[in-house]
């Protein structure tokens, strides 16, 4: 999808070297860089310095006095709830939530990828169609029908049931990946295990499963990211002690009660960001496939 | 398509068997068919009843849809949503492609400029609306950082501004998503044929002609895939003018996802909720059938 290695531009092969229109170029590209950047050195620099700095107009200003004090609050001692828990607990209930929906997407995906090329039948192709739409209804249709139905399943208000949705609007995407990757994988191998007398189970084991590493952790990626990010169903579907952290963070800055402590909102805000940047920077290229993926055909 | 089901046996063990696919597939089916449609069937069904803080199942025709057209502040988040999207999806476009064709020119570093270009679009909206909150905002923001370097008048309040908040969302908005529409761009010019580029650039196109001309016509597909993701992710549009406007000052910033959440669950007027909810449907149905449905037959 992007190749790594740059390919033959004959545009560009005419312009290289060092003339002026290269430095303006790469002027042009170094600003864009300062210009993505610059909110998440806001975050950096203002998350380790002391409110005063900040409330007396220095936020583009390196700290006077470096200081982990803010850190420190939005971990353990902000108010965020009705108590002073800071950031922890949220952060807990994420990783609660987003490891087993992360799972079993995947894994139900991987297997409908497989029914869906591999054992096509009349009318899977139209199934498939009306599985992908559901990734992209505006989830404020399903807000009020599913906090009835999570009342009803005793998942009210509970990390569970959080994992419950995600797992349910998740297997479109995951399909997809699966389906799309599956597509290319060559059928005569499966169609001679087939005649070797391997069934449906061992089949996708031994033969595709194996296989599977690039387009499981595209899958995975995609599905960490957007689980980690929610706010809304985090929002609908939670308790005060089952808030997921998207929704932890908004309402640690959104609360209007005491003074506002700007340094913490931004170590908090960096907290929440965290784990998606970590996956980024270190699977970046599995997180444009997947990104790619699900707007392009794959 | 392979079909690999063998002849269908009589014994039960080779039906199980043959029903093997179908029965992995339908607990997926079965969730989709009841938390996708029967849920999308039902919150039509309640957008034509008067419920309200708990659904009501008599039916009382169009009244819902009357009275939302008639609500300020439903009106206040279908025009914002129209200069919302407008800007949003152009300003992505010309700001992915223009990047795209800077990145294509044999850049050194590019995978590293790349990642930088990118990276908002791991970050949750609420932390991208929380960074870009407290950046504009006058007390402590870029206004007061501009005024402490010596400019005393410069004055930059679009964000308690209600006439200018809805373009502080475009902003934010711009910032997480362009990258993307580069590396989108970027796709697509890598997959443009060079034997044509050369061959015009033999008669002596200027490069200027030669992006005009061949390479920005070449990139329809990666156009319409932009313009579908940008379209979808605008009217779905909700953390970030939580995080970053709360839907405020007033009402200036509302969209009509904020709409319906605050009619359903905090004014307790569920049936005008509905009704909003199943505009939104319809408005983001209208372009993404049309292309899943070509995404589709073209494969066959």
């Amino acid at each position: 999808m992007m190749p790594g290695v740059s390919m033959d531009n004959p545009v560009a092969a005419r312009s290289r070297g060092f003339s002026p229109g290269r430095i303006v170029l790469y002027l042009i590209l170094g600003l864009f860089c300062l210009y993505y950047l610059l909110p998440l050195y806001v975050m950096a620099v203002n998350s380790v310095k002391p409110l005063s700095e900040i409330t007396s107009g220095g936020m583009m200003s390196l700290p006077d006095e470096w200081t982990l004090a803010p850190w420190r609050a939005a971990w353990s001692q902000a108010q965020v709830g009705v108590e002073a828990t800071g950031l922890r607990p949220y952060f807990m209930n994420s990783i609660l939530m987003v490891v087993p929906a992360v799972a079993l997407s995947t894994i139900m995906g991987a297997l409908n990828g497989y029914v869906l090329t591999k054992w096509a039948f009349r009318g899977s192709t139209v199934l498939f169609g009306l599985l992908l739409f559901g990734c992209f209804i505006p989830f404020q249709m399903v807000l009020i029908p599913m906090a009835r139905m999570l009342g009803l399943m005793g998942l009210a208000g509970s990390v569970a049931g959080l994992v419950f949705v995600h797992v349910v609007y998740g297997i479109g995407f995951s399909t997809l990946y699966f389906r799309n990757y599956y597509a290319a994988f060559p059928t005569e191998l499966v169609r001679a295990a087939q005649i070797d007398g391997a069934g449906f189970f061992r089949i996708f084991w031994r033969i595709l499963l194996p296989s599977s590493g690039p387009i499981a952790v595209v899958c995975i990626i995609w599905q960490f990211t957007n689980i980690w990010n929610d706010f809304l169903f985090g929002a609908s579907f939670s308790d005060f002690d089952s808030q997921p952290m998207t929704v932890a963070l908004n309402n640690l800055v959104q609360s209007s009660t005491g003074v506002r402590e700007y340094n913490v909102h931004f170590a908090g805000a960096i907290m929440a960001a965290l784990p998606t940047l970590l996956v980024y920077i270190v699977a970046g290229r599995f997180f444009v496939r997947g990104l790619m993926a699900g707007s392009v055909k794959g | 398509m392979s079909q690999l089901a063998g002849a269908s046996g009589a014994r039960p063990m080779d039906r199980l068997r043959d029903a093997l696919p179908r029965i992995v597939l339908s607990p997926s089916v079965a969730i989709v068919a009841v938390f996708v449609y029967g849920f999308i069937l039902f919150t039509i069904y309640l957008s034509f009843t008067n419920s309200r803080i708990l659904p009501d199942y008599e039916l009382v025709g169009w009244r819902n849809y009357h009275n939302l057209f008639r609500i300020r502040a439903w009106n206040t988040a279908v025009v914002n949503l129209a200069i919302f999207g407008l800007l949003y999806i152009a300003i992505c476009c010309c700001l992915g492609l223009f990047l795209a064709i800077l990145l294509d020119q044999r850049i050194r570093a590019e995978g590293f400029i790349r990642t930088i270009y990118l990276y908002p679009m791991a970050l949750s909206f609420i932390v991208t609306g929380v960074a870009w909150k407290w950046f504009l905002n006058p007390g402590i923001g870029l206004q007061a950082v501009v005024r402490g370097w010596g400019f005393e008048n410069f004055s930059f309040t679009w964000i308690t501004d209600g006439k200018m908040a809805i373009y502080t969302i475009v902003i934010a908005a711009v910032w997480q998503t362009s990258g993307f529409v580069m590396a989108m761009f970027l796709a697509g010019l890598r997959g443009i044929d060079n034997e044509m580029l050369k061959a015009a650039q033999i008669d002596g196109a200027s490069s200027f002609v030669l992006y005009r001309r061949i390479v920005i016509p070449q990139l329809r597909p990666a156009f319409m895939s932009a313009f579908v993701v940008l379209a979808h992710m605008a009217i779905k549009s909700y953390d970030l003018v939580i995080a970053l406007t709360g839907g405020g000052p007033g009402t200036a910033t509302e969209l009509p996802a904020t709409f319906m959440y605050s009619y359903t669950f905090t004014r307790n007027q569920m049936g005008i909720g509905a009704a909003s909810a199943v505009i939104m449907l319809m408005t983001i149905a209208a372009i993404i059938v049309p292309y899943l449905w070509s995404e589709l037959r073209e494969k066959k």
